[in-house]
């Protein structure tokens, strides 16, 4: 494993860079392929509508891979994620509109552990509801 | 109506070898927008470590979710799979899933809580490979929301 930001370069409360993550209806119908996650309230209106959801909604687990890039991409090394964790709190609702909806993701260092670990806090954002709690990563730095 | 109690702990067969293909991994990276040299290219993996591609953090559910299907479906525990919805999902890794894993899960019910109606079950996923080795950890938080009053 080999992440590319030092342990000693960072501090509780340093900033990694934020992100945006677009999610359309063509989004999610690959994403269901990929996954094999076929549940029909991540592609059917009617059938979200009928269990009594808004609209379509995001895939739990695509809004967790997209959130986690926050973290792969400043630490180098995805390898480097020892522990990953979210609660699903609000869906992310994805329109029929050609646009979609847009997951925002920011992350701060939360705690600096023993043997170079750091602590991760992520906040995931869409249509100003947070749509992750307890979003926690652990990564080992250089 | 709650949940038997006496679930709880009960570990289920490990499933049949999941075999990770390179090619499996680049499909979910693409579908996730993920673009890491890691996810697709032997050589940039090989140079973080690796000895072959790396699947992105999230991979790995798939395979877990799948085995997780004997505890949902087990007619014994009557889970109401068509009110379930994903709690909490967490991970702890080994190390990173990769290219050429073949990967078995053993799946065991750690909780059963029934909360305002809405019944809770925990289930924690072993991932080991071929060999034996402990490659991950998966926490599966699925509630069944309460049936509305008819």
């Amino acid at each position: 494993m080999t992440a590319s930001i030092a342990y000693g370069a960072v501090e509780v409360g340093t900033e990694l860079p934020a992100r945006s993550f677009p999610v359309t209806r063509a989004t999610l119908v690959q994403y269901a392929g990929a996954s094999g996650d076929f549940n029909p309230i991540h592609w059917n209106e009617k059938f979200a509508r009928e269990v009594g959801l808004p609209d379509v909604i995001a895939h739990g687990m695509f809004t967790m891979a997209e959130a986690i890039r926050v973290v792969t991409d400043w630490a180098g090394d995805p390898g480097a994620v020892v522990e990953y964790g979210v609660r699903f709190t609000k869906p992310v609702v994805v329109p029929n509109d050609g646009t979609g909806a847009l997951i925002e993701v920011s992350g701060k260092v939360g705690a600096k552990l023993d043997d170079n670990l750091v602590r991760i806090d992520l906040t995931a954002m869409s249509e100003g509801k947070k749509v992750l709690g307890m979003s926690r990563a652990v990564v080992r730095l250089a | 109506m709650a949940l038997d109690q006496s679930f709880v702990g009960r570990t289920y067969p490990p499933t049949p070898a999941y075999e990770v293909g390179r090619e499996k991994i680049r499909e979910f990276a693409e579908a996730v927008g993920d673009d890491n040299p890691a996810y697709v290219d032997p050589e940039a993996a090989k140079a973080l470590g690796h000895p072959d591609v790396i699947a992105p953090p999230t991979f790995v559910f798939s395979i877990t979710f799948r085995a997780a299907g004997q505890v949902i479906q087990d007619p014994q525990l009557g889970l109401d799979y068509s009110r379930v919805v994903h709690g909490d999902q967490k991970f702890a890794y080994v190390r990173p899933v990769r290219a050429g894993d073949r990967l078995t899960v053993t799946s065991t019910i750690e909780g059963i809580k029934t909360m305002a109606g809405n019944d809770i079950v925990d289930i924690r996923g072993e991932v080991h490979d071929e060999s034996g080795e402990h490659v991950v950890t998966a926490w599966t938080k699925l509630v069944a929301r309460a049936a509305e009053e008819a």
